[in-house]
Protein backbone atom coordinates (compact mmCIF):
# COMPACT_ATOMS: atom_id res chain seq x y z
CA UNK A 1 0.00 0.00 0.00
CA UNK A 2 1.64 3.46 -1.06
CA UNK A 3 0.19 6.68 0.13
CA UNK A 4 1.15 9.61 -2.13
CA UNK A 5 0.90 13.12 -1.29
CA UNK A 6 -1.13 13.87 -3.71
CA UNK A 7 -3.69 11.17 -3.05
CA UNK A 8 -3.94 12.43 0.56
CA UNK A 9 -4.50 15.95 -0.48
CA UNK A 10 -7.17 14.90 -3.00
CA UNK A 11 -8.66 12.97 -0.31
CA UNK A 12 -8.69 15.72 1.68
CA UNK A 13 -10.40 18.00 -0.49
CA UNK A 14 -12.77 15.57 -1.64
CA UNK A 15 -13.62 15.01 2.27
CA UNK A 16 -13.69 18.72 2.59
CA UNK A 17 -16.41 19.19 -0.10
CA UNK A 18 -18.11 16.21 -0.08
CA UNK A 19 -18.84 16.48 3.82
CA UNK A 20 -20.21 20.28 3.54
CA UNK A 21 -22.43 19.38 0.96
CA UNK A 22 -23.72 16.61 2.80
CA UNK A 23 -24.08 18.82 6.03
CA UNK A 24 -25.62 21.09 4.03
CA UNK A 25 -28.32 18.86 2.21
CA UNK A 26 -28.48 17.51 5.71
CA UNK A 27 -30.47 20.58 7.23
CA UNK A 28 -32.66 20.03 4.24
CA UNK A 29 -33.27 16.68 4.93
CA UNK A 30 -34.13 17.28 9.09
CA UNK A 31 -36.29 20.12 7.64
CA UNK A 32 -38.02 17.47 5.58
CA UNK A 33 -38.34 14.65 7.83
CA UNK A 34 -39.27 16.77 11.00
CA UNK A 35 -41.78 18.35 8.73
CA UNK A 36 -43.40 14.62 8.04
CA UNK A 37 -43.63 13.86 11.36
CA UNK A 38 -45.25 16.27 12.16
CA UNK A 39 -47.79 15.81 9.10
CA UNK A 40 -46.28 18.82 7.26
CA UNK A 41 -44.62 19.64 3.89
CA UNK A 42 -41.50 21.60 5.01
CA UNK A 43 -39.52 23.55 2.53
CA UNK A 44 -41.55 22.96 -1.37
CA UNK A 45 -41.07 26.14 -2.92
CA UNK A 46 -37.37 26.79 -4.23
CA UNK A 47 -36.89 24.49 -6.50
CA UNK A 48 -38.20 20.87 -6.76
CA UNK A 49 -39.88 20.33 -3.26
CA UNK A 50 -37.81 22.55 -1.71
CA UNK A 51 -34.44 21.33 -3.00
CA UNK A 52 -32.97 24.39 -3.52
CA UNK A 53 -33.59 25.18 -0.20
CA UNK A 54 -30.31 25.31 0.62
CA UNK A 55 -28.75 27.74 -1.80
CA UNK A 56 -31.08 29.63 -0.69
CA UNK A 57 -30.11 29.37 3.06
CA UNK A 58 -26.30 29.43 1.73
CA UNK A 59 -27.07 33.18 -0.28
CA UNK A 60 -28.79 34.29 3.38
CA UNK A 61 -26.04 33.20 5.19
CA UNK A 62 -23.25 34.36 3.19
CA UNK A 63 -24.99 38.04 2.43
CA UNK A 64 -25.90 38.50 5.89
CA UNK A 65 -24.12 40.94 8.09
CA UNK A 66 -21.05 39.60 9.91
CA UNK A 67 -21.97 41.48 13.65
CA UNK A 68 -18.96 41.37 16.51
CA UNK A 69 -20.64 42.85 19.46
CA UNK A 70 -18.89 45.62 21.16
CA UNK A 71 -17.59 44.08 24.08
CA UNK A 72 -16.40 40.97 22.38
CA UNK A 73 -12.96 39.52 22.79
CA UNK A 74 -12.70 40.00 18.52
CA UNK A 75 -9.90 37.81 17.89
CA UNK A 76 -11.45 34.65 19.97
CA UNK A 77 -15.25 35.56 18.86
CA UNK A 78 -13.64 35.22 15.06
CA UNK A 79 -11.61 32.24 15.92
CA UNK A 80 -14.39 29.85 17.56
CA UNK A 81 -16.49 28.84 14.85
CA UNK A 82 -13.48 28.06 12.69
CA UNK A 83 -12.79 26.02 15.41
CA UNK A 84 -15.67 23.65 15.74
CA UNK A 85 -15.61 23.63 12.27
CA UNK A 86 -12.05 22.17 11.55
CA UNK A 87 -12.06 19.51 14.10
CA UNK A 88 -15.25 18.05 12.70
CA UNK A 89 -13.51 18.06 9.20
CA UNK A 90 -9.95 16.77 11.08
CA UNK A 91 -12.15 14.12 13.12
CA UNK A 92 -13.21 12.42 9.58
CA UNK A 93 -9.58 12.46 7.83
CA UNK A 94 -9.30 9.06 10.41
CA UNK A 95 -12.57 7.30 9.56
CA UNK A 96 -12.60 5.12 6.52
CA UNK A 97 -16.14 5.37 4.78
CA UNK A 98 -15.94 2.48 1.90
CA UNK A 99 -13.75 -0.34 1.31
CA UNK A 100 -10.90 0.32 -0.76
CA UNK A 101 -10.88 0.76 -4.69
CA UNK A 102 -9.25 0.57 -7.57
CA UNK A 103 -9.20 3.81 -10.07
CA UNK A 104 -7.50 4.48 -12.90
CA UNK A 105 -5.01 1.67 -12.31
CA UNK A 106 -4.90 3.49 -8.90
CA UNK A 107 -4.82 1.74 -6.05
CA UNK A 108 -7.04 3.64 -3.43
CA UNK A 109 -7.26 3.34 0.59
CA UNK A 110 -10.34 4.99 1.34
CA UNK A 111 -9.28 6.45 4.31
CA UNK A 112 -7.07 9.99 3.94
CA UNK A 113 -4.63 9.18 7.48
CA UNK A 114 -4.98 5.49 8.82
CA UNK A 115 -3.52 6.22 11.80
CA UNK A 116 -3.10 3.10 13.66
CA UNK A 117 -4.71 5.06 16.82
CA UNK A 118 -8.27 6.42 14.62
CA UNK A 119 -10.35 5.83 17.23
CA UNK A 120 -8.42 7.58 20.36
CA UNK A 121 -7.81 10.56 17.20
CA UNK A 122 -11.30 10.64 16.32
CA UNK A 123 -12.04 10.96 19.78
CA UNK A 124 -9.41 13.38 20.55
CA UNK A 125 -10.66 15.60 17.76
CA UNK A 126 -14.14 15.44 18.81
CA UNK A 127 -13.06 16.86 22.50
CA UNK A 128 -11.24 19.45 21.56
CA UNK A 129 -14.44 20.54 19.16
CA UNK A 130 -15.53 21.37 22.44
CA UNK A 131 -13.52 24.60 22.63
CA UNK A 132 -16.21 25.96 19.49
CA UNK A 133 -18.48 26.38 22.14
CA UNK A 134 -16.66 26.97 24.86
CA UNK A 135 -15.00 30.24 23.75
CA UNK A 136 -17.53 31.22 21.50
CA UNK A 137 -19.72 31.68 24.69
CA UNK A 138 -17.01 33.15 26.77
CA UNK A 139 -15.80 35.75 23.97
CA UNK A 140 -19.12 36.85 23.59
CA UNK A 141 -20.16 38.81 26.57
CA UNK A 142 -23.70 38.13 26.41
CA UNK A 143 -24.85 36.84 29.64
CA UNK A 144 -26.73 33.77 27.17
CA UNK A 145 -23.72 33.30 25.55
CA UNK A 146 -21.69 32.32 28.76
CA UNK A 147 -24.21 30.37 30.19
CA UNK A 148 -24.11 28.23 27.06
CA UNK A 149 -20.45 28.07 27.59
CA UNK A 150 -20.69 26.81 31.11
CA UNK A 151 -22.76 23.89 30.07
CA UNK A 152 -20.65 23.19 26.89
CA UNK A 153 -18.05 22.20 29.53
CA UNK A 154 -20.24 20.22 31.44
CA UNK A 155 -21.91 18.82 29.03
CA UNK A 156 -18.65 17.76 27.02
CA UNK A 157 -16.78 16.76 29.43
CA UNK A 158 -19.23 14.70 30.87
CA UNK A 159 -19.91 12.85 27.74
CA UNK A 160 -16.26 12.70 26.91
CA UNK A 161 -16.25 9.94 29.19
CA UNK A 162 -18.71 8.14 28.77
CA UNK A 163 -17.91 7.71 24.63
CA UNK A 164 -14.61 6.80 25.84
CA UNK A 165 -15.64 4.36 28.67
CA UNK A 166 -18.23 2.74 26.34
CA UNK A 167 -15.37 1.94 23.41
CA UNK A 168 -12.83 0.92 25.85
CA UNK A 169 -15.43 -2.67 25.65
CA UNK A 170 -15.37 -3.05 22.02
CA UNK A 171 -11.64 -1.94 22.20
CA UNK A 172 -10.78 -4.45 24.46
CA UNK A 173 -12.17 -7.42 22.21
CA UNK A 174 -10.84 -6.31 18.59
CA UNK A 175 -7.23 -5.37 20.04
CA UNK A 176 -6.74 -2.28 18.03
CA UNK A 177 -7.55 1.11 17.84
CA UNK A 178 -7.62 1.41 14.29
CA UNK A 179 -10.84 1.37 12.98
CA UNK A 180 -9.69 -0.63 9.77
CA UNK A 181 -8.78 -3.31 12.32
CA UNK A 182 -12.71 -3.02 13.54
CA UNK A 183 -13.78 -3.22 10.24
CA UNK A 184 -11.66 -6.34 9.44
CA UNK A 185 -12.96 -7.57 13.14
CA UNK A 186 -16.48 -7.48 11.77
CA UNK A 187 -15.72 -9.57 8.52
CA UNK A 188 -15.20 -12.98 11.11
CA UNK A 189 -17.07 -12.13 14.00
CA UNK A 190 -21.11 -11.06 14.05
CA UNK A 191 -21.63 -7.55 14.58
CA UNK A 192 -20.63 -5.86 17.83
CA UNK A 193 -24.28 -4.60 18.40
CA UNK A 194 -24.95 -7.59 19.18
CA UNK A 195 -21.76 -8.54 21.48
CA UNK A 196 -22.13 -5.21 22.99
CA UNK A 197 -25.57 -4.00 23.08
CA UNK A 198 -24.71 -2.11 26.64
CA UNK A 199 -21.94 0.04 25.28
CA UNK A 200 -24.12 0.39 21.49
CA UNK A 201 -26.81 2.14 23.94
CA UNK A 202 -24.39 4.27 25.46
CA UNK A 203 -22.19 5.40 22.60
CA UNK A 204 -25.40 6.22 20.98
CA UNK A 205 -27.00 8.46 24.01
CA UNK A 206 -23.09 9.98 24.39
CA UNK A 207 -23.11 10.55 20.59
CA UNK A 208 -26.14 12.26 20.90
CA UNK A 209 -24.93 14.58 24.12
CA UNK A 210 -21.26 15.23 22.34
CA UNK A 211 -22.94 15.93 18.78
CA UNK A 212 -25.34 18.32 20.75
CA UNK A 213 -28.61 16.60 19.08
CA UNK A 214 -31.92 17.11 20.57
CA UNK A 215 -32.55 14.98 24.11
CA UNK A 216 -29.40 16.81 25.41
CA UNK A 217 -28.69 19.88 23.01
CA UNK A 218 -28.68 22.06 26.60
CA UNK A 219 -25.69 24.22 24.86
CA UNK A 220 -28.22 25.90 22.66
CA UNK A 221 -31.71 25.49 23.98
CA UNK A 222 -33.63 28.21 22.92
CA UNK A 223 -36.16 28.13 25.82
CA UNK A 224 -34.14 28.33 28.48
CA UNK A 225 -30.82 30.45 27.05
CA UNK A 226 -31.80 32.18 23.76
CA UNK A 227 -28.98 30.38 21.71
CA UNK A 228 -26.74 29.49 24.12
CA UNK A 229 -23.16 30.10 22.76
CA UNK A 230 -24.53 30.89 19.00
CA UNK A 231 -26.79 33.73 20.54
CA UNK A 232 -24.63 36.68 19.19
CA UNK A 233 -23.20 35.00 15.39
CA UNK A 234 -24.72 35.76 13.02
CA UNK A 235 -24.08 34.94 9.08
CA UNK A 236 -21.39 32.86 7.96
CA UNK A 237 -20.08 32.51 11.43
CA UNK A 238 -23.18 30.70 13.22
CA UNK A 239 -23.18 28.80 9.67
CA UNK A 240 -19.73 27.17 10.65
CA UNK A 241 -21.43 25.82 13.64
CA UNK A 242 -23.80 24.56 12.04
CA UNK A 243 -21.78 22.82 9.34
CA UNK A 244 -19.37 21.69 12.55
CA UNK A 245 -22.98 20.77 14.11
CA UNK A 246 -24.01 18.35 10.72
CA UNK A 247 -20.13 17.09 10.17
CA UNK A 248 -20.02 15.73 13.89
CA UNK A 249 -23.33 14.26 13.58
CA UNK A 250 -21.86 12.40 10.20
CA UNK A 251 -18.65 11.32 12.01
CA UNK A 252 -20.54 9.84 14.99
CA UNK A 253 -22.71 7.93 12.52
CA UNK A 254 -19.85 6.62 10.38
CA UNK A 255 -18.21 5.65 13.69
CA UNK A 256 -21.37 3.86 14.85
CA UNK A 257 -21.73 2.25 11.45
CA UNK A 258 -17.96 0.87 11.62
CA UNK A 259 -17.84 0.03 15.09
CA UNK A 260 -20.59 -1.38 15.83
CA UNK A 261 -23.12 -2.22 12.60
CA UNK A 262 -20.15 -4.35 10.89
CA UNK A 263 -18.79 -1.39 8.59
CA UNK A 264 -18.66 -1.41 5.00
CA UNK A 265 -18.24 -5.27 4.96
CA UNK A 266 -20.66 -6.67 2.03
CA UNK A 267 -23.92 -7.77 3.38
CA UNK A 268 -25.68 -10.49 1.78
CA UNK A 269 -26.50 -9.35 -1.25
CA UNK A 270 -25.73 -5.49 -0.49
CA UNK A 271 -22.11 -4.53 -1.81
CA UNK A 272 -20.20 -2.82 1.13
CA UNK A 273 -20.08 0.70 0.07
CA UNK A 274 -23.47 0.98 -0.16
CA UNK A 275 -24.70 -1.03 3.22
CA UNK A 276 -22.33 1.87 4.83
CA UNK A 277 -24.12 4.35 3.10
CA UNK A 278 -27.49 2.35 4.45
CA UNK A 279 -26.08 2.43 7.72
CA UNK A 280 -24.85 5.90 8.05
CA UNK A 281 -28.15 7.17 6.82
CA UNK A 282 -30.22 4.69 9.00
CA UNK A 283 -27.93 6.77 12.09
CA UNK A 284 -28.72 10.16 10.32
CA UNK A 285 -32.40 9.23 10.36
CA UNK A 286 -32.30 8.12 13.68
CA UNK A 287 -31.22 11.37 15.09
CA UNK A 288 -33.50 13.45 13.08
CA UNK A 289 -36.38 10.43 14.49
CA UNK A 290 -35.56 11.10 18.21
CA UNK A 291 -35.19 14.73 17.75
CA UNK A 292 -38.83 14.47 16.35
CA UNK A 293 -39.95 12.41 19.26
CA UNK A 294 -38.44 13.15 22.54
CA UNK A 295 -38.30 16.44 24.71
CA UNK A 296 -35.15 17.96 26.66
CA UNK A 297 -33.78 16.86 29.60
CA UNK A 298 -33.40 19.30 32.48
CA UNK A 299 -29.58 20.39 32.89
CA UNK A 300 -29.31 18.41 36.11
CA UNK A 301 -31.24 15.38 34.97
CA UNK A 302 -28.88 15.32 32.28
CA UNK A 303 -25.46 15.41 34.40
CA UNK A 304 -27.59 12.52 36.82
CA UNK A 305 -27.93 10.68 33.93
CA UNK A 306 -24.19 11.06 32.51
CA UNK A 307 -22.25 10.27 36.27
CA UNK A 308 -24.36 8.45 38.17
CA UNK A 309 -25.89 6.05 35.38
CA UNK A 310 -24.10 6.04 32.10
CA UNK A 311 -20.31 6.04 33.73
CA UNK A 312 -21.17 3.04 36.63
CA UNK A 313 -22.58 1.17 33.66
CA UNK A 314 -19.84 1.87 31.28
CA UNK A 315 -17.65 0.84 33.94
CA UNK A 316 -19.28 -2.42 34.67
CA UNK A 317 -19.66 -2.96 30.60
CA UNK A 318 -15.85 -3.05 30.52
CA UNK A 319 -15.44 -5.06 33.76
CA UNK A 320 -17.67 -8.21 32.43
CA UNK A 321 -15.88 -7.69 29.57
CA UNK A 322 -12.02 -8.26 30.62
CA UNK A 323 -13.86 -10.90 32.88
CA UNK A 324 -15.05 -12.73 29.78
CA UNK A 325 -11.75 -12.37 27.80
CA UNK A 326 -9.69 -13.30 30.38
CA UNK A 327 -11.81 -16.54 31.38
CA UNK B 1 -84.87 14.13 18.97
CA UNK B 2 -86.82 13.61 22.18
CA UNK B 3 -86.54 16.23 24.73
CA UNK B 4 -84.94 13.89 26.82
CA UNK B 5 -82.22 13.69 24.89
CA UNK B 6 -81.64 17.98 25.32
CA UNK B 7 -81.86 17.95 28.54
CA UNK B 8 -79.04 15.57 29.68
CA UNK B 9 -76.29 17.95 29.90
CA UNK B 10 -73.33 16.04 30.33
CA UNK B 11 -71.93 16.59 26.84
CA UNK B 12 -68.77 15.25 27.80
CA UNK B 13 -67.72 11.79 25.92
CA UNK B 14 -68.16 9.75 29.52
CA UNK B 15 -64.75 7.75 28.24
CA UNK B 16 -62.10 8.81 30.73
CA UNK B 17 -58.89 6.57 30.84
CA UNK B 18 -57.86 6.90 34.75
CA UNK B 19 -53.69 6.79 34.47
CA UNK B 20 -52.74 3.52 36.88
CA UNK B 21 -49.74 5.49 38.22
CA UNK B 22 -47.74 4.27 41.16
CA UNK B 23 -47.65 6.12 44.16
CA UNK B 24 -44.33 8.40 44.28
CA UNK B 25 -41.26 6.77 45.19
CA UNK B 26 -40.39 7.79 48.92
CA UNK B 27 -37.35 5.46 49.34
CA UNK B 28 -33.79 5.53 47.76
CA UNK B 29 -34.38 2.05 46.57
CA UNK B 30 -38.00 2.55 45.58
CA UNK B 31 -36.67 5.63 43.00
CA UNK B 32 -34.19 3.08 42.11
CA UNK B 33 -36.50 0.39 40.83
CA UNK B 34 -38.41 3.48 39.27
CA UNK B 35 -35.63 4.44 37.65
CA UNK B 36 -34.49 0.68 36.54
CA UNK B 37 -38.25 -0.85 35.74
CA UNK B 38 -38.83 2.69 33.04
CA UNK B 39 -35.69 2.26 31.47
CA UNK B 40 -36.54 -1.86 30.65
CA UNK B 41 -39.66 -1.30 29.73
CA UNK B 42 -38.26 0.62 26.60
CA UNK B 43 -41.05 3.42 27.18
CA UNK B 44 -39.15 5.65 25.17
CA UNK B 45 -39.65 3.82 22.23
CA UNK B 46 -43.65 4.31 22.33
CA UNK B 47 -42.51 8.10 21.56
CA UNK B 48 -40.73 6.56 18.39
CA UNK B 49 -43.35 4.77 16.79
CA UNK B 50 -45.76 7.63 17.84
CA UNK B 51 -43.94 10.10 15.20
CA UNK B 52 -43.12 7.36 13.02
CA UNK B 53 -46.60 6.14 11.98
CA UNK B 54 -47.81 10.27 11.75
CA UNK B 55 -44.24 10.27 9.06
CA UNK B 56 -46.16 7.38 7.37
CA UNK B 57 -49.77 8.33 7.62
CA UNK B 58 -48.46 11.96 5.87
CA UNK B 59 -46.77 10.26 3.45
CA UNK B 60 -48.45 7.33 2.31
CA UNK B 61 -51.97 8.08 3.27
CA UNK B 62 -52.97 11.56 2.41
CA UNK B 63 -52.76 12.65 6.08
CA UNK B 64 -50.73 16.17 5.19
CA UNK B 65 -52.39 18.63 6.77
CA UNK B 66 -50.99 21.71 5.18
CA UNK B 67 -52.78 23.93 2.86
CA UNK B 68 -50.47 25.79 0.87
CA UNK B 69 -52.20 29.39 1.49
CA UNK B 70 -51.49 31.52 -1.69
CA UNK B 71 -52.25 28.79 -4.23
CA UNK B 72 -54.92 26.66 -1.91
CA UNK B 73 -57.57 28.30 0.22
CA UNK B 74 -59.44 27.03 2.79
CA UNK B 75 -63.37 27.90 2.26
CA UNK B 76 -64.54 30.74 4.86
CA UNK B 77 -68.07 31.14 6.38
CA UNK B 78 -71.05 33.16 4.64
CA UNK B 79 -71.19 35.20 7.81
CA UNK B 80 -67.86 36.34 7.54
CA UNK B 81 -67.53 40.47 6.81
CA UNK B 82 -64.35 41.03 5.10
CA UNK B 83 -64.29 43.30 1.77
CA UNK B 84 -67.77 44.40 0.10
CA UNK B 85 -69.20 43.67 -2.71
CA UNK B 86 -71.86 45.93 -4.88
CA UNK B 87 -74.23 43.59 -6.22
CA UNK B 88 -76.43 43.95 -9.54
CA UNK B 89 -79.99 43.52 -10.83
CA UNK B 90 -79.56 39.54 -12.53
CA UNK B 91 -81.95 40.83 -15.72
CA UNK B 92 -81.18 44.30 -16.56
CA UNK B 93 -77.25 44.17 -15.22
CA UNK B 94 -77.71 47.54 -13.57
CA UNK B 95 -76.44 48.49 -9.99
CA UNK B 96 -78.67 47.65 -7.41
CA UNK B 97 -77.92 50.09 -5.28
CA UNK B 98 -80.50 52.95 -5.72
CA UNK B 99 -78.99 55.73 -4.04
CA UNK B 100 -81.05 55.67 -0.45
CA UNK B 101 -77.96 56.54 1.32
CA UNK B 102 -78.84 54.63 4.53
CA UNK B 103 -75.53 52.79 4.23
CA UNK B 104 -73.77 56.09 4.88
CA UNK B 105 -76.26 57.24 7.35
CA UNK B 106 -75.84 54.51 9.26
CA UNK B 107 -71.85 53.85 9.05
CA UNK B 108 -71.09 54.29 12.77
CA UNK B 109 -67.24 55.00 11.63
CA UNK B 110 -68.34 57.20 9.08
CA UNK B 111 -66.75 55.37 6.47
CA UNK B 112 -68.78 55.21 3.54
CA UNK B 113 -70.05 58.14 1.34
CA UNK B 114 -72.30 58.72 -1.65
CA UNK B 115 -72.90 61.31 -3.93
CA UNK B 116 -76.13 61.26 -6.00
CA UNK B 117 -77.92 62.91 -8.83
CA UNK B 118 -80.74 62.69 -11.41
CA UNK B 119 -79.53 61.26 -14.59
CA UNK B 120 -80.66 62.33 -18.23
CA UNK B 121 -83.53 59.57 -17.89
CA UNK B 122 -84.73 61.26 -14.35
CA UNK B 123 -83.23 58.40 -12.46
CA UNK B 124 -81.19 58.41 -9.37
CA UNK B 125 -78.00 57.93 -10.20
CA UNK B 126 -74.98 56.89 -7.73
CA UNK B 127 -72.38 59.33 -8.98
CA UNK B 128 -69.92 58.49 -6.43
CA UNK B 129 -69.26 55.72 -3.73
CA UNK B 130 -66.85 54.92 -1.76
CA UNK B 131 -65.67 52.96 1.46
CA UNK B 132 -62.37 54.62 3.54
CA UNK B 133 -61.38 51.33 4.43
CA UNK B 134 -58.77 52.95 6.56
CA UNK B 135 -61.63 53.67 8.79
CA UNK B 136 -64.27 50.77 8.44
CA UNK B 137 -64.81 48.92 11.16
CA UNK B 138 -66.47 45.93 9.30
CA UNK B 139 -69.84 46.00 11.68
CA UNK B 140 -72.09 45.25 8.45
CA UNK B 141 -74.37 47.35 9.09
CA UNK B 142 -74.77 49.14 6.61
CA UNK B 143 -75.29 45.45 4.77
CA UNK B 144 -77.78 44.49 7.08
CA UNK B 145 -79.73 48.52 6.65
CA UNK B 146 -79.49 47.87 2.38
CA UNK B 147 -83.23 47.95 1.24
CA UNK B 148 -81.94 45.61 -1.96
CA UNK B 149 -79.55 43.86 -0.80
CA UNK B 150 -76.76 45.80 -2.98
CA UNK B 151 -74.24 45.96 -0.65
CA UNK B 152 -73.24 43.16 1.20
CA UNK B 153 -69.91 41.77 2.79
CA UNK B 154 -67.94 39.24 0.61
CA UNK B 155 -65.34 36.51 1.86
CA UNK B 156 -62.55 39.03 0.17
CA UNK B 157 -59.91 38.80 3.28
CA UNK B 158 -56.90 39.67 1.73
CA UNK B 159 -56.99 43.33 2.82
CA UNK B 160 -52.84 43.89 2.35
CA UNK B 161 -52.65 46.95 -0.60
CA UNK B 162 -50.20 49.55 -1.60
CA UNK B 163 -53.40 52.10 -1.93
CA UNK B 164 -56.65 51.74 0.53
CA UNK B 165 -58.24 52.72 -2.66
CA UNK B 166 -57.44 49.66 -4.41
CA UNK B 167 -60.84 48.29 -2.74
CA UNK B 168 -62.73 51.27 -1.59
CA UNK B 169 -64.09 52.58 -5.25
CA UNK B 170 -67.51 51.26 -6.60
CA UNK B 171 -66.55 50.01 -9.89
CA UNK B 172 -64.51 47.66 -7.93
CA UNK B 173 -66.87 46.62 -5.52
CA UNK B 174 -69.24 46.04 -8.34
CA UNK B 175 -69.25 42.45 -9.87
CA UNK B 176 -67.89 42.77 -12.97
CA UNK B 177 -70.64 42.78 -15.80
CA UNK B 178 -69.35 40.13 -17.49
CA UNK B 179 -69.34 38.01 -13.98
CA UNK B 180 -72.77 38.53 -13.94
CA UNK B 181 -74.42 35.29 -14.57
CA UNK B 182 -71.69 33.98 -11.81
CA UNK B 183 -72.97 36.54 -9.41
CA UNK B 184 -73.53 34.23 -5.77
CA UNK B 185 -76.89 35.44 -3.88
CA UNK B 186 -75.75 36.60 -0.30
CA UNK B 187 -77.31 33.91 2.12
CA UNK B 188 -78.13 36.74 4.50
CA UNK B 189 -77.24 37.28 8.05
CA UNK B 190 -77.64 34.51 10.27
CA UNK B 191 -77.08 31.51 7.97
CA UNK B 192 -75.35 28.95 9.20
CA UNK B 193 -72.05 27.68 7.61
CA UNK B 194 -72.04 24.86 5.10
CA UNK B 195 -71.24 22.02 7.77
CA UNK B 196 -73.21 23.50 10.48
CA UNK B 197 -74.98 20.34 10.83
CA UNK B 198 -71.97 18.42 11.39
CA UNK B 199 -70.25 20.62 13.73
CA UNK B 200 -73.19 21.79 16.14
CA UNK B 201 -73.03 20.51 19.62
CA UNK B 202 -75.13 20.80 22.62
CA UNK B 203 -73.15 23.48 24.89
CA UNK B 204 -71.81 21.80 27.94
CA UNK B 205 -73.67 23.41 31.14
CA UNK B 206 -72.05 21.07 33.43
CA UNK B 207 -68.72 20.30 33.67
Amino acid sequence: MEVTYLGVIIKAILILAIISAIAGFGTYIERKVLAFMQRRLGPMHVGLYGLLQIAADGIKLFTKEDFIPQNANKFIFMLAPIITAATAFIALSAVPVFPDFTIFGVFVPSIAADVNIGILFVLGMMAAGLYGPLLAGMSQANKWGLLGAARTAAQFISYEVVTGLSLLAPIMMVGSLSLIDFNHYNETHPWMVFMQPLAFVLFLIAGFAETNRTPFDLLENEAEIIAGYATEYSGMRWGMFFIGEYANMITVAVLASIIFLGGYTDLWFIPGWLAIILKIAFMFFLMLWVRASWPHVRPDQFMWLAWKVLMPLAVINVVITGIVIMV
Amino acid sequence: MSLEHFKNRNVGTQNYRMLDLDPTPVTGWGKFKQVVRRSLSLELLVGLKVTLREMIKALFFGGMHTTKYPFEKLPIGPRYRAIHEMKRLLESGHYRCIGCGLCEKICPADAIRIDTAYGEDQRKHVEEYTINFGRCIFCGYCAEVCPELAIVHGGRYETASEQRASFSLFDDMLTPIDQLTNQKEFPGYGSVSVQADKNIKKTPLAY
